[in-house]
């Protein structure tokens, strides 16, 4: 009664056996890599890239141990540290002949040292959080609100010109929060207008209101569009942090969303924070909007927004420009440094379809009137630009203005690197540096150690044979977990560890309950082998109902991020790991032991023979 | 090599009064503890800048502080793990930005001591800290339904208000522990407290599977009796799982270094309560809720069994 079929062996073996390969990138260490990636949205990583990265190796005489190509760029493995400082240099100067306009970012990185084969089968050494390995990380909230009221002055300016278009009389359109109110001084003209915005904009629900003197319409925006107007704009600043940070060079970044409104970055290796956080907060937008002539001959800026403005001359000036936003930063999609036809510098920029069409619009109605162009950098804008319209023209333009070649680059590097649709601000924020990061994994290693050692030496004195066969089906309960952690790729922080050590020393718990009840029944007079099967078939409850039990507290521990959740993931897999090692692996070495045997006298498991 | 030879059921019943009292007791001075000094919160729960810095040589705590006093910062300086490392915590303050302060503090102690390292930086908005605690008590009570309902579908409602009243007091005795010494309460510790309960539970799950398993063993056994022998069926292997648990856990104590101290703490009281609340308090308070044989037989069994079969221990 206590053999396995074949095939239950052979399964439990092929467990282990790939367990056991999948465990095995962790035992070869780390060798010094440099990490080249594209670090602009032109620019792609392809053949021509590798090979030239390849050349400039061979110029510079340096042999390199391994060269990766995949999604993220080309990763190159060396010898030593030494030979990869100096390849950096090699293959930076290659490929970014221009230091100041840099087309590759090219970072410093370690590569798991494993031979390639590993690789192929997607055989990599667990993930380590950056408690383990150093590095930065930032936890930004994205003011959303601000994102919506945008939007919102937006749909408020496009009401204007729409009414106005369709001879829709109204006493004054002003935008409230988040609302949009409209006066009317008639019953039939409201009715006109609210016929029309809930036919043509389909974004607003309207109300009728009346507050005594006038009769209005109060639009507010639909439920999904604030939803949707949220999730764009956290997805457009996660790409513009993802340009920003390739700027950093840094080696594998993590940029991600974390519930409805934040986003977390993870730097790892980077040690200036300072720097990091003046690439990542760089807040700079640009705007164009209609000057107000009115305003600027009579001094009456009411209504308008005043902004400093730098003059060819070298003087400052104020001008005071519309509160209406023609088009703004996000509407960009290209932009050069380049010289207008006076050889004067310039930003030739382009705008997407949306832009260029309300771009049209606007130069068309507005010919032989000023435009500025505002750059918001820090809260703060600047009209960079205020010139006439000369005629009407598209998507591309130039922006002419007293800019030195210098600043023309620059500014347009910020305009390609995206502005950020919504303002960030860093809610939390964690650096670790490199030492500590060691010690916490030598930390965490000493412990799991030593307490595993302790536990297979207490349980093979105490239950001999069956103690042994419990210390082997725990130490396969490792493999399979370090296997499952580094398939997976889930990060491993310290409290991670913790939980490896803590699921070890509970996953000892089952064959405990096993162990006691075979001593149980073979006191009870069973014969040995059917004390096995008794005592394995009557544990089995026990520890299902109490493994249970314990994966409802890790699912619950999900939900806390942080290191909670790094503790939780290693519990919850530990858990698993733990049925499978503690009742199957340890049946099929116990079965090996003695289910194959005709006769089996006693059972190594300690003395049972007292009354 | 056996540490148990229980030749006669021990009568855990008879003082079960004894032991709730006990429980309940530790239990309100545990409550007591907790409103009176309050939990000490780390930066991660109430907000603020830490920093970790690393000294050559041992470094010189009262000069830290006193250099820091001096620059305009509220700072608590403290030794940390050894001589040569100090940990600089420092509450949050309006408007000042994180890599500001940290910045400029490795600036201070630069001019004083050019070997400080910067080993860690932490910095905690406060609207985070709050989600903490938040998420941190929806994830204990979303735990103790979630065991709860599964105790009532293994086994019987009883069982499962008797366990998770018995688990939640361990936690609570594991947070009055934190609140006299005032330990850190660290997002670790919170993790080992959750850990606790689930730990915790597992053992009374054991306790209770026995009994139920008695109750269909040993029909003219009293409930008393009942709960006696499956307590003295399952003590040996209580008390050798929870040593061995608590092996790793000391291990945890001894290697895991500071960062891990005050979590493997947390589990080591766990794991002395968790014994003492499966055991001695979730079982009475079963026989108290009124748990009878009649609830744990179903009418369909398979041919009776000796009725004395399960109390020769």
């Amino acid at each position: 009664m206590n053999r396995f079929p074949t095939w239950k062996y052979a399964l439990i073996a092929l467990a282990i056996a790939a367990a056991f390969l999948y465990t095995l990138p962790n035992f070869f260490g780390e060798s010094p890599a440099v990490q080249v990636a594209s670090g602009k949205s032109t620019v792609r990583m392809d053949a021509s890239a590798v090979t030239r990265i390849e050349q400039a190796l061979q110029a510079a005489n340096l042999h390199a141990t391994g060269l990766v190509v995949d999604q993220t760029g080309v990763r190159v493995r060396f010898a030593d540290t030494d030979t990869q400082l100096r390849a950096k240099d090699a293959i930076d100067r290659a490929l970014n002949p221009d230091p100041k306009d840099p087309g590759f970012s090219v970072a410093l990185n370690l590569l798991s040292a494993s031979p390639n084969w590993l690789g192929a089968i997607h055989a990599l050494p667990m993930y380590l959080g950056l408690d383990l390995r150093g590095g930065v990380h930032f936890l930004l909230q994205v003011d959303t609100a601000a994102a919506i009221t945008k939007r919102v002055e937006n749909l408020a300016a496009d009401l204007r010109t729409q009414l106005r278009d369709k001879n829709i009389r109204h006493g004054g359109i002003a935008r409230e929060a988040q609302t949009v109110r409209i006066r009317f001084r008639d019953a039939a003209t409201r009715e006109q207008a609210r016929a029309y915005i809930l036919q043509n904009i389909p974004d607003l629900n309207v109300v009728e209101r009346d507050d005594g003197q006038n009769l209005l319409l109060v639009c507010t925006v639909k439920p999904e569009f604030q939803k949707r107007v949220m999730e764009t704009a956290l997805q457009q600043n996660i790409q513009t942090l993802h340009k920003r940070v390739n700027e950093l060079g840094v080696a594998e970044p993590v940029i991600q969303q974390q519930g409805a409104d934040r986003i977390v970055v993870q730097l790892p290796g980077v040690q200036d924070t300072s720097r990091a956080k003046e690439i990542l907060g760089r807040t700079a937008t640009l705007e164009v909007r209609l000057v107000d002539e009115e305003a600027m001959r009579t001094g009456q800026t009411f209504g308008d927004d005043v902004f400093p403005e730098r003059r060819r001359d070298g003087t400052l000036g104020q001008v005071p420009v519309k509160k209406q936003v023609s088009v703004t930063g996000d509407q960009f999609i290209g932009a050069s440094a380049t010289f207008d036809q006076d050889q004067r510098p310039a930003v030739a920029v382009e705008l997407d379809d949306a832009g260029g069409r309300i771009m049209r619009q606007v130069t068309r109605e507005n010919v032989k009137h000023l435009m500025a162009i505002i750059l918001f950098e820090k809260g703060k804008g600047e009209a960079i630009s205020v010139a006439t319209i000369q005629s009407e023209f598209g998507s591309r333009f130039q922006i002419t203005g007293a800019f030195t070649p210098n600043e023309t680059r620059d500014l347009s590097l910020l305009i390609r690197a995206g502005s950020l649709a919504a303002p960030m601000e860093i809610i939390e924020e964690r650096t670790v540096g490199p030492s500590l990061g060691r010690d916490n994994i030598s930390k965490g290693f000493h412990a799991t150690l030593w307490g595993f050692t302790a536990i297979v030496v207490f349980m093979s004195i105490y239950y001999l044979v069956f103690g042994l066969i419990s210390s082997l089906a725990l130490a396969v309960n490792l493999l399979l977990l370090i296997a499952l952690l580094s398939l997976l790729q889930a990060t491993l922080t310290l409290p991670g560890i913790a939980a490896i050590a803590l699921t070890l020393g509970m996953a000892i718990d089952s064959n405990v309950l096993i162990n006691e009840r075979i001593r149980e029944e073979l006191r009870g007079g069973a014969t040995p082998q059917a004390a096995i099967a008794a005592g394995y078939e009557r544990a089995w409850n026990t520890i299902f109902d109490s493994n249970v039990t314990t994966f409802i507290v890790g699912l619950s521990l999900l939900m806390v991020p942080g290191a909670v959740r790094g503790f939780a993931v290693v519990h919850c897999l530990g858990i698993m790991t733990s049925m499978f090692s503690a009742v199957l692996v340890s049946r099929a070495l116990v079965n090996l032991t003695y289910g194959h045997r005709r006769r089996v006298a006693s059972l190594a498991i300690g003395n049972t023979t007292w009354k | 090599m056996e540490f148990f030879k229980i030749r006669r059921t021990i009568p855990f019943m008879r003082h079960a009064l004894i032991f709730n009292v006990i429980s309940l007791i530790t239990f309100l001075a545990a409550v007591f503890f907790l409103v009176h000094s309050g939990l000490n919160y780390s930066i991660e729960f109430t907000g603020g800048t830490l920093i970790e810095v690393g000294y050559q040589d041992a470094a010189k705590v009262d000069a830290i502080r006193q250099a820091l006093e001096k620059a305009g910062y509220k700072a608590e300086a403290q030794n940390f793990g050894s001589s040569r490392e100090v940990l600089i915590r420092m509450h949050l303050e309006a408007n000042q930005s994180s890599s500001d302060v940290a910045q400029k503090v490795m600036g201070v102690l630069k001019q004083q001591d050019a070997s400080a390292e910067l080993r860690r930086v932490e910095f905690v908005g406060p609207q985070v800290g709050r989600e903490l605690v938040d998420l941190g008590l929806v994830a204990l009570l979303v735990t103790a339904v979630g065991i709860v309902c599964y105790l009532w579908l293994r086994f019987e409602w009883r069982f499962g208000i008797s366990g998770i009243i018995a688990n939640l007091h361990d936690v609570v005795i594991i947070l009055g522990f934190f609140a006299f010494f005032q330990w850190e309460f660290s997002l670790p510790v919170l993790a080992a407290v959750l850990a606790v309960l689930g730990y915790s539970v597992n053992e009374s799950v054991v306790v209770f599977d026995r009994v139920r398993e008695n109750f269909r063993k040993m029909r003219k056994a009293s409930t008393p009796e009942v709960i006696d022998s499956a307590i003295t069926g399952v003590i040996s292997r209580t008390i050798i799982t929870h040593g061995c648990t608590q092996m790793m856990v000391t291990t945890m104590l001894i290697f895991g270094g500071q960062a891990l101290h005050y979590f493997a703490l947390a589990l080591t009281i766990g794991i002395c309560f968790g014994i003492y609340s499966s055991v001695l308090v979730a079982s009475p308070l079963v026989m108290w809720l009124g748990a009878r044989r009649e609830q744990y037989i179903k009418p369909a069994r398979k041919g009776p069994r000796d009725e004395h079969e399960g109390a020769v221990v």
